[in-house]
């Protein structure tokens, strides 16, 4: 009868609950993290391009036409005012899905962003200096040329700063779908909440919490450098 | 809407009246003690012009995720807290609401003091007031509207957040969304959302009275028909500045 083998020997790592052991948490739950911060990242940039092209329009017909602005801005301030979680759990009893679907978060982002936009744009293109449009119209450029190629340029500074904000809202919204079960980042601060139970277990929440902070940055950096793009006349002004 | 006509579920203990009532007193505690800080500090920021580093620093913490720093907070202060009933869910979403409402009202209160048109401000120094009497009599005043857009902002969000602060265990009118949530019973889960709407659009809405009766009517521009001073309709002859800078647009954060 022979020995049984010694049992391998395993380095025994501690359980590293300290915040930094976030670094640990995400090296053995990459797959299911990045999953995550993909939905995260997905759920928060979608809402702003959808809720820009609504805004675009409507923006334009508040500046358009005077008396339609104070109903659309008194409307977007109102839709503005419905806290989110109240509306991701109404959502589905209003567009028919399912409590847990993505779409219910998108949606009710997009409504947020429009809110938000519709006034920024129709301020923004309100903004456009009067002589500025007087020139484009004596140069012979039609109504909507003047629209597409004057006023929604000098637009883009106002209503990008309007986009910036929208967007980094988002991404800290999306995560309160998370305690609803909604597949993003916020389930790694719900993750972390139940194995906190009895000691604190900081990795995943500090994660959450760092993952968000950057892709908020991420998104932000993305508009300022669309912003920039955009507008090349600021430049060669020099001006920021 | 079966859920709200019943009126068992209004006035039982934890019923509609209790929760709304604890939803309001969280809310109120926070935007209490946000604004004793920040609107003094934007105030000083706004008329010496220094520090304005500390309304960048503000800004840039609405990228927080709101959810994950009320639950680290809770995880952290948990072990420490050895409160009756609610206290060990209360400090912590208290002191998240309180960093949530301090940047709006701080940045809004900057905004409206550095907006005041500096002829005006030059014009009460001449007049041989003192910094402070500046401050009370001209900025204040003049920032009013801006200081109250900052105001109704902070308190949405604060609304809106002590909602989420019911995933903790803490109580409000959040109890019964995520009540409703986990016992699948979804007329109590959607009635809980349409009443947390419903208190944000009221608070916002008297905000809004408060604000158009506490702005003067030399800064609103508002005058009853008929009763408008000489002056009043030439623009830039009111002697009050006309906001310049379009105020921050505000966040929504839960």
């Amino acid at each position: 009868m022979t020995a049984p083998p010694p049992a391998p020997v395993t380095a025994v790592f501690a359980v590293d609950s300290s915040p930094l052991g976030m670094f640990g948490y995400f090296s053995e739950h990459r797959s299911e993290v990045l999953t995550w911060l993909g939905y995260h990242a997905w759920l928060s940039a979608l809402p702003v391009v959808l809720g820009l092209l609504i805004s675009l329009p409507l923006g334009w017909l508040a500046h358009r036409h005077r008396w339609t602005y104070p109903p659309l801005v008194t409307a977007a301030g109102l839709l503005y005012t419905i806290p989110s979680i109240a509306l991701f759990v109404s959502m589905p009893s209003i567009i028919g899905t399912q409590i847990l679907d993505p779409i219910n978060v998108a949606v009710a982002l997009t409504v947020y962003t429009v809110a938000l936009l519709v006034r920024v744009v129709a301020d923004g293109l309100a903004a456009v200096p009067e002589d500025v449009a007087q020139a484009a119209t004596a140069m012979g450029l039609t109504r909507r040329q003047r629209l597409w190629r004057v006023e929604l340029p000098l637009a883009v500074p106002v209503i990008a700063a309007g986009v910036r904000v929208a967007v980094v809202a988002n991404v800290s919204l999306v995560a309160v779908a998370g305690t609803i079960g909604v597949p993003e980042l916020g389930q790694l601060f719900t993750t972390g909440f139940q194995l906190s139970v009895g000691s604190p277990y900081y990795p995943p929440i500090t994660l959450g919490i760092v993952l968000c902070v950057l892709l908020a940055l991420v998104f932000d950096l993305l508009v300022v450098g669309g912003t920039w793009l955009l507008t090349p006349w600021r430049r060669a002004v020099g001006r920021s | 809407m079966a859920w709200l006509n019943d009126p068992g579920n209004w006035t039982a203990p934890g019923g509609v009246f209790d929760q709304l009532a604890a939803h309001l007193q969280y809310a109120l505690i926070a935007l209490v003690i946000a604004t004793v800080l920040a609107l003094p500090a934007g105030l000083l920021i706004g008329h010496t012009g220094r520090g304005r580093w500390l309304i960048t620093a503000a800004n840039a913490m609405r990228a927080l995720p709101v959810v994950g720093l009320l639950i680290l907070l809770y995880v952290m202060l948990a072990p420490h807290i050895h409160g009756r009933g609610d206290t060990v869910y209360l400090v912590p979403t208290e002191i998240v609401l309180v960093l949530l409402a301090i940047p709006p009202i701080l940045s809004n209160t900057f905004a409206g003091v550095d907006n005041v048109d500096p002829a005006v401000r030059d014009a009460a120094a001449g007049m041989g007031m003192r910094g402070g009497q500046v401050v009370r009599r001209v900025e204040l005043p003049n920032a009013l509207p801006l200081i109250f857009s900052g105001l109704r902002s902070a308190a949405l969000q604060v609304i809106a957040t002590a909602t989420v602060a019911a995933y903790l265990g803490l109580g409000g009118l959040g109890r019964f969304v995520y009540d409703g949530q986990a016992s699948q019973n979804f007329a109590e889960r959607n009635a809980g959302a349409l009443l947390v709407a419903l208190l944000a659009v009221a608070v916002d809405l008297v905000l809004a009275v408060a604000q158009r009766y506490s702005v003067s009517r030399g800064v609103s521009g508002r005058f009853p028909k008929g009763a408008a001073p000489g002056r009043a309709d030439v623009p830039g002859e009111t002697g009050v500045a006309e906001p310049t800078k379009a105020p921050p647009p505000a966040t929504h954060t839960a």
